[in-house]
């Protein structure tokens, strides 16, 4: 330990510390534009300077290791004015749109430009006009917004692993491009989002579904349907100043019927129905001798990832649609025939913690007789801003459940919304569907947790079944090149492309830092702790939906609803 | 996969990253500019992504990313050139291409590079065309030169 001053004031720090670091646990505020926690300082936006006792220049604290007896002045006139200028000059080339921009009241320039009383256009030019990128149906870029920070390139090179886009050209021209500057359609992006979440600005943003879903809201002759996935009702209470982590699922529902959605479903429903499909494909895999390890196929960033730069794995990925595509397969079938509706005029509206979620339904294989599983899809953003424009606060509602037939969920299909989760729930239902009988416990800690990849092996009658778990698909490599040379002991391999799981995915808001996450993780364990419905198998909606529509898992009706196919992207990579 | 790009990196057995831009250089010479195949083929190598090696190589103004038009001109715009009007020359070939500086027209037959001076002052305003020189120039000769190398394609 060594003692610093900062401002007059003693503070104990580490040796070798960044000042940075140091200065946040003390509880100064010091403005950043480009440090992402966890990752090496660039240096590159210099808001962070302060002053430093005997040294000439500012220096950036997030790059600047601490020293003892250093006095550091953090808001000396000549900090704040350096801060000042930076953000005047970052705004000289800036459009002034922010009536109109997706990041209005929640960006970090304006927030900058109001903290550090920028009141007047100090410096004017030409500003650069430069093209937005609407090509992919997921992630738009508009490079006029950005302020060329670098923590998207970073984000998505250094944590995803996929390094789709990176700075180009030089001087006033640089830029942040795909590879030869081509739309995100054709590139190696996966959709992820984790961009999203980083960009100080509205230079990132999702495609945006909310106009399609109010229009079908507004036309009286179609059913709109609403899922949401196990992940949202742990997040969505933050953004109405309740608890982080708390389940307002029943809060919700009612905020969706309010909103005039026809019917409100759970997508830990089909989450349970996915675990009966792929554990029961997991069991036929093991015992017919079929391509193993398998892999999870609820995590549309990964099966891109793998379709681009694996494809050696495709026949490993479980043939399972994800519980969003599922839960869009029965509502068009089963949901519509027991109502007597024409699946024609059902708008099936998925609201998921996902950017990538867009792409999968997007998918030309996600449809039924050319009719989408699928219509729109909303992040949990998009769903916040609709109901803030309807002036709902979910703080105020009355519980409500979700709609027949579908109207049960396990606590197992809860935990799709978490890392491991979707292995813990499946290694639940394999127990049965193997031995007849319920775990003993049914808790698997070792696969729970913020680890990059986890492993363990769980008893299974006779078979010890060994499973992996990789915690955000920057971690994925290791792994699959693991496997590729010959690793032959793993049997089930999780994967989902962001860390933490869905609970820190793409689509979700965009201030998520990890003691969000982390709360998010022990709100899902908690209801599972809680619930008395803790296996996917033991959900009797379930039961009902093979008994009178679906017959058995993987039988005929299963095949042709419930499962899809891959194939291997040409992308530029 | 192109051969040539493969012997180029096969000469460079155990080349790290610290190689890009020489091992870029050399494509381009070999194969007259930057294909995504070959940025594919350099990053595989090197194990960058194509986003990275893009990132580098538009750092330089001396890469190219899509293949010279067959007829290559060149337009000066030195200071002597543009004392002596080569702004108007620029103008008049960009509007009769239908390209801007540094592009290739859609039949490939002309592409346009602006070059910082090509030597030639005493012949201001200058141009250059697969390396023929056209002297003292005026906007209102620009038409007239470009048909020939036009006709020439047609010939064939
Ligand atoms: S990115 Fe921020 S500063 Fe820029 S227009 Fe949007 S809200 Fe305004
Ligand atoms: S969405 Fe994901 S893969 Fe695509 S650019 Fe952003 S971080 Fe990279
Ligand atoms: S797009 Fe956003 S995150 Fe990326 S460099 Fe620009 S401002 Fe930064
Ligand atoms: S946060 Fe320190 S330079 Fe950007």
């Amino acid at each position: 330990m060594i003692n610093i001053e900062v401002n007059g004031r003693e503070i104990e720090a580490e040796k070798g510390e960044m000042l940075l670091a140091v200065l946040r646990r003390a509880g100064v505020e010091i403005p950043t534009l480009c440090n992402i926690e966890g990752l090496t300082p660039t240096g590159a936006c210099r808001l962070c300077v302060v002053e430093i006792d005997g040294m000439n220049g500012l220096v950036p604290s997030c790059a600047y290791p601490v020293a003892g007896g250093m006095k550091v002045q953090t808001h000396s006139n000549r900090a704040v004015q350096a801060r000042k200028t930076i953000v005047e000059l970052l705004l000289a080339d800036h459009p002034d749109d922010c009536l109109y921009c997706v990041r209005n009241k929640n960006c970090e320039l304006q927030d900058l430009a109001e903290n550090l009383g920028v009141r007047q256009r100090r410096y004017k030019g030409a500003r650069n006009r430069k093209h937005q990128d609407v090509s992919s149906p997921a992630i738009e870029r508009d490079p006029e917004k950005c302020i060329l920070c670098g923590k998207c390139v970073r984000v998505c090179e250094e944590i995803q692993g996929v390094a789709a886009i990176d700075f180009s050209g030089r001087g006033s021209k640089t830029h942040i491009a795909t590879a030869f500057d081509e739309g995100m359609n054709v590139s190696s992006c996966i959709y992820c989002g984790q961009c999203i979440k980083v960009c100080p600005t509205g230079a990132l943003r999702e495609q945006s579904s909310v106009k399609r879903v109010m229009d079908a809201i507004n036309d009286p002759d179609v059913v709109v349907v609403a899922q949401h996935a196990p992940a949202i009702s742990v997040t969505i209470g933050e953004a109405f100043n309740m608890e982080a982590g708390a389940d307002v699922s029943g809060a919700l529902t009612t905020a969706l019927r309010r909103m005039k959605f026809d019917r409100v479903f759970d997508t830990s429903f089909s989450a349970d129905l996915t675990i009966m499909e792929e554990g029961s494909e997991l069991v036929s895999r093991i015992t017919n001798g079929g391509k193993l390890p398998m892999m999870t196929s609820c995590s549309p960033g990964w099966i891109k990832y793998v379709e681009q730069f694996f494809p050696d794995f495709i026949g490993n990925l479980s043939t399972c649609k994800s519980p969003q595509q599922m839960m869009g397969a029965v509502i068009k079938t089963y949901f519509a025939k027991r109502e007597g509706i024409d699946p024609s005029k059902i708008f099936s509206v998925a609201i998921m913690p996902c950017t990538a979620k867009k792409f999968e339904a997007a998918r030309p294989e996600m449809a039924n007789n050319g009719n989408p599983d699928i219509d729109a899809v909303l992040t949990t953003r998009e769903l916040i801003r609709m109901i803030e424009m309807r002036g709902i606060d979910l703080k105020d509602l009355d519980p409500d459940t979700a709609d027949t037939p579908f109207g049960e969920r396990s606590t197992a299909g809860k935990l799709f919304g978490a890392s491991g989760g979707v292995m813990e729930a499946a290694i639940r239902s394999a127990h049965y569907l193997v031995t007849g009988g319920e775990m003993d416990e049914l808790d698997v800690q070792n696969v729970r947790g913020m680890e990059g990849i986890k492993e363990t092996s769980v008893k299974i009658g006779d078979l010890e079944l060994k499973v992996a778990v990789v915690n955000g698909v920057g971690n994925a490599s290791k792994l699959l090149k693991e496997v590729r040379e010959g690793r032959k002991d793993l049997h089930f391999i999780e994967v989902m492309t962001c860390q933490g799981g869905c609970v820190n995915g793409g689509g979700q808001p965009i201030d998520t830092n990890l003691d969000n996450v982390r709360a998010r993780l022990k709100g899902l364990y908690k209801l599972d702790k809680d619930s008395a419905v803790r296996t996917s198998h033991s959900n009797e909606s379930i039961e009902r939906l093979y008994d009178e529509f679906l017959g058995e898992p993987l039988g005929e009706k299963s095949h042709h609803l419930l499962h899809t196919t891959y194939t291997e992207r040409d992308v530029v990579k | 996969m192109s051969v040539a790009v493969d012997l180029i990196l096969d000469k460079r057995t155990g080349a790290g990253r610290d190689a890009l831009i020489p091992i870029l250089q050399e494509v381009q010479d070999a194969e007259g500019f930057l294909s995504k195949e070959s940025v594919a083929q350099i990053g595989k190598k090197l194990d960058l992504p194509s986003s990275k090696i893009f990132g580098v190589a538009t750092f330089y103004n001396q890469f190219r990313f899509k293949p010279l038009g067959k007829n290559h001109i060149q337009i000066c715009r030195g200071t002597a050139c543009h004392v002596k009007g080569s702004a108007s020359i620029m103008e008049r070939l960009e509007r009769e291409l239908g390209i801007g500086a540094d592009e290739t027209t859609g039949d490939g037959v002309f592409s346009l590079e602006v070059v910082a001076c090509i030597g030639a002052c005493g012949l201001a305003p200058v141009i250059s065309i697969n390396g023929e020189f056209y002297a003292n120039l005026e906007s209102e000769d620009v038409p007239k030169i470009l048909e020939e190398y036009r006709n020439k394609e047609d010939v064939k």
